[in-house]
């Protein structure tokens, strides 16, 4: 049997047509029960474009003013103590001068700032190494700017951790319950095999609430919107010298430093 | 055929063998897991309802936890609007199992009737209850 080109356009044309109208009938009759507009964002969450963080290290005085920001995230998220440094986890953490800002540390520069310990948290950059190593996409950027980490898809195969060059990542080598000095019920824990890290409380801001950090810091960690000209990190950038942890390797980094004037200099 | 007696016999005692779980549970009531919703959360609703009409959460609510996690943890988007109009904060340890606090007589009953393990409990805090008992306890992989 012979086919003409016009029988096989006709033929063609049929067929295309009659194969959409299947995937239609077949798309409405296996509709998924739940509809996505069945969600929505809190009302009273805090949003912004970019989510940003300025450290005023001139105000972290004495070592309570460190131990403060640093207890209320290990309390809140369910942080093990594991005791030692090898297992250790860490969400916000301090460090030298040094190690937070290698290559810019002078040989004759203030002690105070030499021997100063620096904030350090995830810089939540602009263009996250982590994310775009991350196999199964368990992390992820926000619109808001925040690098999230979807434990549920974690599969612990640390590449983040190798490619994030501020160290802000941590592995559970261990089953953390047991290193839980109290468990916030509120909050989940982690498992055993799963990275983690600062999550800039989203839980939080969902509720309008400030980072926990930023609340207990009495006012020298500051946190807005960058994209915003009136917020109040957009203020502080704008009256103060910064500087950010690495920002050669352009990751775009989104923690500022204020490291001082009149004190340190 | 030859030794016929003792093939027979070999024959009935390999059934008996094999036949021995169906005959041993005659007369025996498959007991059904019947999760228990008595929890003094429940007991104060004015109305005994979840988010979603009991068929569709005894049917789907694994669906429906896999929506509430992506939407929660990926969206951002933490507040469900059930088909009733109603809205609920989208989360296990504070939603579900504020009214539902009676895990290992709710989650627990119809899991192990089923032989499923959710990994749930592996991060989420259940709610306190009396002693887990040590294999629960124990999350290894």
């Amino acid at each position: 049997m012979s086919i003409d080109r016009r029988e096989f356009l006709k033929i063609a044309g049929a067929s295309a047509i009659f194969a959409l109208g299947g995937m239609a009938i077949v798309n409405d009759i296996v509709k998924d029960n739940l509809e996505a507009s069945q969600f929505s964002p809190e009302p009273g969450a805090l949003t912004a474009r970019k989510w940003a963080m300025v450290i005023d290290m001139q105000k972290f005085k004495t070592e309570d003013d460190y131990k403060k920001v640093i207890n209320v995230c290990n309390s809140i998220h369910n942080i093990p103590d594991f005791g030692n440094p090898k297992d250790e986890i860490k969400w916000i953490w301090t460090d030298t001068f040094e190690h937070t800002f290698p290559g810019q540390q002078q040989e004759f520069m203030p002690e105070s700032l030499e021997r100063m310990p620096f904030v350090m948290l995830c810089n939540h950059c602009d263009n996250p190494p982590c994310v775009r190593v991350c196999p199964t996409k368990a992390t992820f950027k926000r619109k808001d700017g925040i690098v999230m980490q979807d434990m549920h898809r974690c599969i612990g195969c640390r590449f983040c951790m190798a490619a994030c060059p501020y160290g802000s990542r941590s592995f559970n080598w261990r089953d953390p319950r047991p290193f839980i000095k109290k468990e916030n019920p509120e909050y989940p824990t982690r498992t055993k095999g799963v990275v983690e890290k600062c999550t800039f409380c989203v839980e939080r801001l969902a509720k309008g609430l400030m980072p926990a950090c930023v609340e207990a810091s009495n006012g020298a960690m500051i946190f807005g919107d960058l994209t915003d000209p009136n917020s109040e990190v957009r203020k502080a950038l704008s009256s103060n010298y910064s500087i950010r942890r690495k920002p050669e390797l352009g990751t775009g980094p989104n923690i500022y430093y204020i490291i001082g004037g009149a004190d340190n200099a | 055929m030859y030794d016929g007696g003792k093939i027979l016999f070999g024959i009935l005692i390999f059934l008996a063998f094999v036949t021995f779980p169906f005959y041993n549970d005659i007369g025996k009531a498959n007991v059904k897991p019947e999760p228990k919703i008595d929890t003094p959360e429940i007991q104060k609703l004015p109305q005994k309802k979840c988010v979603e009409p009991k068929a569709f959460m005894k049917a789907e609510h694994m669906k429906l936890l896999n929506e509430w996690r992506d939407s929660a943890v990926r969206d951002g988007n933490r507040v469900y609007v059930a088909s009733d109009g109603k809205r609920y904060i989208i989360s296990l340890q504070n939603t579900c199992m504020r009214c539902h606090s009676n895990k290992k007589e709710f989650c627990d009953k119809c899991h192990n009737y089923a032989e499923v393990n959710p990994y749930c409990w592996d991060c989420h805090i259940a709610p306190k209850e009396a002693k887990i008992a040590p294999k629960e306890a124990k999350n290894e992989y």
